[in-house]
């Protein structure tokens, strides 16, 4: 049951897609009293992903609108743009350029779905948000991987507080992403059909490494190799890097076993991006900060546990301690591609569904 | 139901509606030779007299069109355009800073891809046109100035300008003087001839007709080069198959707007003051936008300090209560009013703002219910707008 037992006010957050259609439906379904709204987080629209890729542009403010009409709610659209680009955007520039490899769905909803529009909602005297996200979210104020493991967006909601999640509604963690599709099909929404979103809803053409170019400029530094500290390469800018990659590297000099290279880490300060074997890539230990616990009271004690350390990521099990502001994850085998600025999600594998016990950010 | 928008657009009046109604099941083309197009034609030019008559025009000087966007438009450029035509020199276009987007985006248009310089008249803090700094504009580029274009009253603040006397100095230089009316026929005493304006914007649907018709008064040696081409069914000036449905609802709502504007105006402006006075006992510190005086008798507008008028107009909607912010949209996100900014107001205030727009459907009853659902709309937007501790 992904309700609540008393009837509300809620505001659903409709992005154009389908996903957030028909949550905004079933809250009517279930009898809560719903009003929905559009986020404009585009200053351009023009400029950001149309239809199938994205969620800011014109046409999906009409997919929105169309989908209010057809389940017989209020709509509006709130412009977030300021909030979008000061929160999201910038921050995804300045995380790339610190180094790290931000995840800026999960900053969205941190920042803007969760903070400044549930904000609003709750001062105009909403009780709730809804929204589209495959997550379940029960009576019991649990967070759970929705039944369809492989739309499951629990990661990118880990970082919610208590707060947050006390005041938001999932309603479709208990169908799997045809259902969803069956529903709006059914309930006569035009967006049934639409395409799943991708990527980054604000790099229009795909192109992460361009976007940050054109906002960071060229910083045309060297490729290192991490064993012998020779420089194999050069590259154009060290933030255009993600730890784990191999693509794209373009290195003068082969490694003399002939074995790929991989990005091992990226420094800031020296503009250097570091290349190694694939073995050097494996991470035992996970530090991280700002640290999130929902899945019950903080714990005193180390917590057997999974953690997924990025979207859609392998899940290993691990043993998870607090200290203060900081998370650590000491995991029970080595993983490759651990990057700084993702979350670490701790869960706690449950038959009814995994449960998000917390996140943080991972430092190192 | 408490429709307070009728700026926006107003219910039609019964008589317009039966006219539509019937007229639109009969059929004939007003430009077919026929019988059935003679009867069309027939009606065509029966409301053109009866639109010229209450509005003090000739009927050679009523042009339908497709509604205040494009007689707008028709004006700024086809006047500018004919001008230009005649004289080389002539590109200078003067307008206001508060008019509507139907001109201001026509002239920008002009200077963005014709050439056309702009001169731009400030308003006071009422949103008030000085003649006299129309006089210095026209004193310094007269020879140079295509055509003078100033609404006759706002459509956000309701402020009536003194077209009477801009028409007058256009005139002393023998400059076209356009204006949009759009908003003030049927609501003040309106006639083109009296005026001295050369061309006068005039719609439907502001005025209890319907949506999509409305009509530029062009006086007789004003020419205007075309938008649209084809048939030239009106004067050549504007081509498209004439909406003989639509224009008799048109001239029917038109004759009885003017025709009751006096006992209307008195009427409504009673509602409207009795709106100011109990909003401002109910929310002491609101600022009331506009000329107090010189104004729409159907109009009030507001900023609220400290709320946001989107966040207010959605309360104010989910307790069943119609109004406006009265800034353009774009994908439906709110810009600050550039009329507000025009006056002197700051963006906060701009975005403070809301419009109640009173009209021939208005009871006490809606103002009733607007009074008691306001101070706690107030109260949550103000609470929605604070500033939060940062999580």
């Amino acid at each position: 049951m992904w309700g609540r037992e008393w009837l509300v006010r809620v505001l659903a957050a409709m992005s154009g897609g389908v996903d957030s259609a028909v949550a905004a439906a079933r809250a009517v379904a279930a009898g809560h009293d719903v009003t929905g709204v559009h986020l404009a987080l585009a200053r351009n629209p023009q400029t950001y992903r149309t239809g199938a890729r994205g969620c800011c542009t014109l046409e999906d403010s009409r997919d929105a609108r169309r989908a209010a009409d057809v389940i017989g709610i209020p709509f509006y659209v709130w412009d977030m743009a300021d909030r979008f680009h000061a929160d999201v955007v910038d921050d995804f520039v300045a995380e790339y350029a610190a180094g790290r490899t931000p995840n800026p769905c999960l900053r969205c909803n941190e920042k803007i779905k969760f903070t400044a529009v549930l904000d609003r909602a709750v001062a105009l005297g909403f009780d709730a948000v809804v929204t589209g996200h495959h997550a379940r979210l029960g009576t019991d104020g649990l967070l759970r991987r929705s039944v369809d493991v492989a739309k499951d967006q629990s990661y990118v909601l880990a970082v919610l507080t208590r707060e947050q999640l006390d005041r938001s509604m999932f309603p479709l963690g208990d169908s799997t992403k045809a259902q969803v599709r069956a529903e709006a099909a059914e309930r006569g929404l035009a967006v049934a059909d639409k395409p799943d979103s991708h990527d980054i809803c604000f790099i229009a053409d795909g192109d992460t490494r361009g976007f940050l170019a054109g906002r960071l400029g060229a910083a045309p530094g060297d490729v290192v190799d991490a064993s012998t500290g020779a420089v194999v390469g050069s590259h154009t800018g060290a933030y255009a890097y993600t730890v784990g990659q191999r693509r794209g590297l373009h290195l003068d000099r082969p490694a003399p076993d002939g074995r790929p290279r991989y990005v091992l880490s990226i420094t800031p300060k020296t503009n250097t991006v570091t290349v190694g074997p694939a073995e050097a890539l494996e991470v035992s230990q996970v530090h991280a900060e700002r640290p999130v616990w929902t899945g019950g009271p903080r714990p005193d004690a180390p917590v057997e546990c999974d953690v997924q350390l990025r979207a859609h990521g392998e899940v290993v099990p691990a043993t998870v301690a607090l200290d203060g502001d900081r998370l650590h994850a000491e995991l029970r085998r080595p993983v490759r591609g651990v990057a700084a600025g993702q979350a670490v999600v701790a869960y706690r594998p449950d038959p009814a569904g995994d449960v998000v016990l917390g996140s943080a950010t991972i430092s190192g | 139901m408490a429709y307070l928008d009728h700026a926006a657009t107003t219910p039609m009046l019964d008589e317009a509606l039966e006219a539509y109604v019937a007229t639109a099941r009969e059929v004939g083309n007003a430009s077919s030779l026929h019988a059935a197009g003679r009867r069309a034609r027939r009606r065509v030019e029966e409301s053109r007299e009866r639109v010229a008559a209450v509005l003090g025009a000739r009927p050679s000087e009523v042009i339908f069109t497709g509604g205040g966007t494009e007689s707008d438009n028709l004006a700024v450029k086809g006047i500018f355009w004919a001008r230009r035509g005649a004289d080389a020199d002539r590109r200078r276009v003067v307008s206001s800073a508060v008019e509507h987007h139907a001109v201001l985006d026509a002239v920008d248009w002009l200077a963005e891809h014709e050439g056309a310089e702009v001169g731009w008249l400030p308003v006071d803090a009422a949103g008030r046109l000085d003649p006299e700094a129309l006089r210095a504009e026209l004193a310094a580029h007269a020879d140079r100035v295509a055509v003078v274009t100033a609404m006759w009253a706002n459509n956000e603040v309701g402020t009536v300008q003194p077209v009477a006397e801009l028409a007058a100095v256009a005139a002393e230089h023998g400059v076209p003087f356009h204006t949009d009316a759009i908003q003030a026929v049927g609501q003040v005493p309106v006639d083109f001839g009296a005026s001295g304006v050369a061309a006068l914007t005039v719609t439907g649907h502001k005025l209890g007709g319907p949506t999509g018709v409305g009509a530029l008064l062009l006086a007789r040696d004003v020419a205007a080069t075309p938008l649209l081409h084809g048939g030239g069914q009106e004067r050549d000036v504007r081509s498209g198959t004439l909406d003989t449905a639509g224009i008799v609802a048109f001239a029917v709502a038109v004759e009885s707007a003017v025709k009751g504007q006096q006992e209307y105006a008195a009427r409504v402006a009673a509602l409207r003051d009795d709106l100011i006075e109990r909003v401002r006992q109910a929310v002491p510190e609101v600022i009331y936008n506009g000329d107090p005086v010189d104004r729409l008798p159907g109009n009030a507008h507001f900023s609220f300090p400290g709320c946001e008028g989107d966040a207010l107009l959605l309360l104010l909607d989910a307790q069943g209560i119609a109004c406006s912010t009265g800034s353009a949209c774009s994908a439906g996100v709110a810009q600050p009013s550039h009329v507000l900014l025009a006056m002197g107001a700051d963006d906060d205030r701009a975005r403070s703002s809301l419009r109640f727009t009173l009209g021939h459907s208005s009871t006490q009853a809606e103002i009733d219910a607007l009074v008691a659902a306001l101070p706690a709309a107030v109260d949550r937007a103000r609470r929605a707008a604070a500033p939060r501790t940062p999580r």
